[in-house]
């Protein structure tokens, strides 16, 4: 393996790690908002202990989304360097604001949150999970915005002279319309996420029977969230499908498997294909699905893989600019296939919870736990199809990903690096679900008001 | 003024902040194993970074992404260059936060006590080897592409910055400490102060004289001398029991080593072997419309942050018992 590859892992594997725990954090935060609010309004100690019990999980998930995150942060500058020159004019910018505006948000006042049970107002203390929960949310519009930029530069203008793209419109870049199709589907995949999680967890205690009434309420309310969020997550993820095939056709013809130019075209279900010759030996498809999706009506035009080909090369001149198209076809329908299933075991738990029933069939809740997963395959595959669709380009159209990595290092640097995250990404994901487990099997304090050590006279310090 | 020196400015400041604030959190880690006795101290001097420590590492987050934005070449240039060193520290701040925030919730906290300290003591250290290397200059070739290995990083003067920073920051977490607990924590940090006190004065004063011979301008003698005074006057004020006094005196000591050092820098960001090849605030910049838009970016929301973050540490005021 070149400097290329071994980058391009790197890059990979400790994305989709911090993407891990950024949609439980990113979900979660808002589901235990809610439920302090909801003890704030009632006064019901219900409420308090699933804050508590929820807020401990949430916690435990954001410290790993944090640390996961200060790699993010440098990673560009580290192996990306000569992408880093040549965008950073345009890219650095959300980067940056996503920092002053939304870290500082979420871990200040994180920070609050956490030791603030005994010493700020009720009010008050409520407010900050609220901001931190907000913070989040602007965190993942900046850095999505940057996303988007790779995905569909606008506002920019390249420099003759260096050569470098150099911002010329903020604005367009903010409101990207590939960043606000992208945005909702991301957040509402992260409830989808948050949602399961608090299903399956729910369903574990459930099943053996522990504060039941206690848990019967969250996974009701974690069910709906989760149903909305999948009904989300399709809607925003149609309207993606079609911005994609205006910007990106050729991710849209991998993600499809689709050779020629079509009109009326399937929707693939299953194919097994001949990547070389570009052509398909076995194609199951649903009839006018792909037109639907894409154009939003039976007869549009969609471009196929070898069409494209060429009409790239006559415009960006000779080369290869097929993803791999075995990759972008797969992860495209398992992303939607392992979401819908969490939506539909959503739908399934709300029939079989109705009016104060519980399912009596163990495999429900065995189903449920399992359910905990699929979410989180589902972004995984959602971002690994995104950004290998976007392949061979970094910045489509503009910078290839080949030209992007840094010049100076040196395979044994990347090598080593690549191993030492990989191997303590490893051993924290044990410890991790280890913690995870443990504050599971203890389940939620008992009634009470949160714990307030009499105070001696504190004093000052500053 | 010219915005590429306002930014420059802007960037000194987040750093400074970053050490400033992190500092003492560093300190604090570093002296776990030698002040926490038994578990209620250890667990005393976590607790006084517990509220704060995440919001104060943003301060590096940002630094990171507004030289990004700013300086997108510097950014390049600085980050690929010192490759292993940030590699280090990365992994160090991973195992640090995450002991951090798991150590109070497993069954035992040995092992993150460990990581804690040595978490908190590899950035201590390579901070001031990073910051000695960016200020002497290194080797860059026209490109502006770091062409030394690990090697040339770790030389004598780099090493010295590092053993500068990591006596000055553990001072701070001493002084933190002393006015954060009380009893005989308490006494024990300051009665630690005699000790790290000199070695802070003495490391801290080497390095900025040498780095003035080497390339210091007339005008940062001036911080060389604020510096001196700020770590003295933190170890006599903790003597007079002024603990507020001693901790302001030490920040104080820590704005000038940063002072001193962003200030014998400028105009260069990254000096090259060969000064033709320099990435300079001219040179490393992004456009005027770029800066201009993270101006008014910064103008409003940095005000914004230092004010929540002061409240945060208004809330948390009282010493820890
Ligand atoms: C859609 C959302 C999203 C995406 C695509 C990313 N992140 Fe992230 N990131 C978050 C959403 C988020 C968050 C929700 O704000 C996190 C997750 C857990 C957390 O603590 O905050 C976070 C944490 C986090 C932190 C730590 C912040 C702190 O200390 O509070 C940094 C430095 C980054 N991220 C940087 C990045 C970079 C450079 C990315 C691009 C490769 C990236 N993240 C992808
Ligand atoms: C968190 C969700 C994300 C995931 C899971 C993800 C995943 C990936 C993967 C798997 C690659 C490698 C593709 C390949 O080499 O074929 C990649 C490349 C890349 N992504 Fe993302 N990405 C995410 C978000 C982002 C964001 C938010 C940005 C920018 C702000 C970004 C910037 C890049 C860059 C610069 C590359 C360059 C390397 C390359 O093209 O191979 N990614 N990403
Ligand atoms: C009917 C269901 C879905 C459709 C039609 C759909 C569609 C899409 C499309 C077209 C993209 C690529 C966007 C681009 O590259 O420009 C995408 C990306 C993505 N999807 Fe989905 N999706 C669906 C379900 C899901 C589910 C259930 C999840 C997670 C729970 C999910 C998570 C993601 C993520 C994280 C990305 C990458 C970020 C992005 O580009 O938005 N998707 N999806």
């Amino acid at each position: 393996m070149d400097v290329l590859d071994l980058s391009r892992w790197q890059f990979g594997i400790t994305t989709v790690y911090h993407f891990l725990f950024v949609p439980l954090t990113i979900g979660l935060s808002i589901i235990v908002a809610g439920l302090q609010t909801a003890w704030y309004r009632t006064g019901k100690p219900a409420y308090l202990r699933l804050t508590r019990f929820w807020g401990r999980l949430f916690l435990i998930n954001f410290a790993m989304g944090v640390v996961t995150g200060i790699v993010q942060e440098f990673q560009f500058g580290m192996n990306w360097s000569e992408y880093s020159r040549f965008v950073g004019d345009v890219f650095g910018a959300p980067l940056a604001m996503e920092g002053l505006m939304a870290f500082f948000l979420e871990s200040t006042f994180l920070g609050l949150w956490i030791f603030g049970w005994e010493k700020l107002p009720p009010r008050l203390h409520l407010a900050t999970i609220w901001v931190a929960a907000i913070g989040t949310n602007i965190s993942a519009y900046f850095i999505l915005a940057a996303n988007s930029w790779m995905q569909h530069p606008v506002g920019y203008r390249l420099n003759p002279v260096t050569g470098r793209a150099e911002l010329t419109d903020i604005w367009a870049v903010l409101t990207n319309s590939t960043t606000l199709v992208t945005f909702p589907h991301v957040i509402f995949g992260a409830f989808v996420t948050a949602g399961a999680f608090v299903i399956g967890i729910s369903a574990w205690q459930l099943a053996r029977k522990r504060d039941v009434e206690l848990f019967r309420t969250s996974a009701r309310m974690a069910m709906a969230v989760t149903l909305v969020a999948s009904a989300g997550v399709a809607f925003s993820g149609h309207w993606q499908a079609q911005i994609m095939t205006e910007q990106q056709p050729m991710k849209m013809a991998a993600a499809e498997a689709l050779w020629e130019d079509e009109t009326s075209a399937g929707f693939s279900l299953f194919a097994v294909g001949d990547v070389q010759n570009g052509r398909n030996h076995i194609n199951i498809q649903v009839p006018y699905g792909l037109s639907i999706l894409s154009t939003n009506t039976l007869d549009g035009k969609v471009e196929g893989v070898n069409d494209i080909q060429a009409r790239y090369q006559s415009k960006y001149g000779p080369g290869d600019y097929r993803p791999v198209v075995g990759i972008a076809y797969w992860s495209f329908r398992l992303m939607i296939g392992f979401g819908a299933l969490a939506g539909l075991l959503a739908l399934a738990g709300l029939w079989l919870t109705r009016r104060g029933r519980l399912p009596a069939n163990p495999w429900f809740y065995r189903l449920a736990v399992f359910g905990i997963g699929l979410p989180f395959l589902a972004n995984s595959l959602g971002w690994i199809f995104t950004e290998i669709g976007r392949q061979p380009w970094t910045v489509f159209g503009i910078m290839r990903t080949a030209a992007a990595v840094s010049p100076g290092s040196d395979v044994a640097e990347v090598a080593i690096t690549l191993v030492g995250f990989t191997l303590v990404y490893a051993v924290l994901a044990v410890i991790e679900v280890r913690l995870l487990l443990k504050f599971i099997r203890l389940g939620p304090e008992p009634e009470g008001e949160p714990d307030r050590p009499a105070e001696p006279i504190p004093a000052l310090s500053y | 003024m010219e915005l590429t020196t306002v930014w420059f400015v802007l960037i000194a400041v987040l750093w400074t902040g970053y050490f400033m604030l992190e500092g003492f959190d560093f300190g604090v880690g570093i002296l776990l194993p030698f002040l926490g006795r038994d578990k209620a101290d250890r667990k005393t001097l976590v607790a006084s970074i517990g509220p704060v420590w995440d919001g104060n590492e943003v301060w590096l987050l940002v630094a990171g992404g507004a030289t990004f934005a700013a300086f997108p070449e510097w950014y390049a240039t600085l980050f690929s260059g010192f490759y292993l060193p940030l590699f280090l520290i990365l992994l160090a701040l991973i195992v640090r936060g995450v002991a951090l925030e798991y150590r109070g919730k497993s069954d035992s906290s040995k092992g993150w006590d460990r990581a804690f300290f040595w978490g908190s003591l590899g950035p201590a250290f390579l901070w001031g080897v990073a910051f000695a290397n960016i200020v002497r200059g290194v080797p860059l070739d026209k490109g502006h592409e770091y062409t030394g290995t690990l090697f040339t990083l770790l030389n004598p003067y780099a090493l010295l910055g590092g053993v500068a920073t990591l006596a000055l920051f553990t001072l701070h977490g001493a002084v933190f400490l002393t006015l954060k607990t009380t009893g005989d924590l308490r006494d024990r940090a300051k009665r630690l102060t005699r000790v790290i006190g000199p070695a802070a004065l003495a490391a801290g004063g080497l390095f900025l004289v040498v780095t003035q011979l080497l390339v210091g301008k007339p005008v940062t003698w001036l911080s060389v001398a604020v510096a001196a005074a700020g770590i003295a006057g933190a170890v006599v004020a903790t003597y007079r029991g002024r603990d507020g006094w001693a901790f302001a005196a030490n920040a104080v000591a820590i704005v000038a080593v940063t002072v001193t050092l962003f200030g014998n820098l400028w105009p260069n960001v990254m000096p090259a072997i060969d000064p033709a090849n320099s990435l300079t605030v001219h040179n490393a910049s992004s456009t005027p419309y770029t800066l201009g838009v993270m101006t008014w970016v910064a103008a409003i929301f940095t005000p914004l942050v230092l004010a929540y973050q002061g409240w945060t540490y208004w809330i948390f005021r009282q010493r820890l018992r």
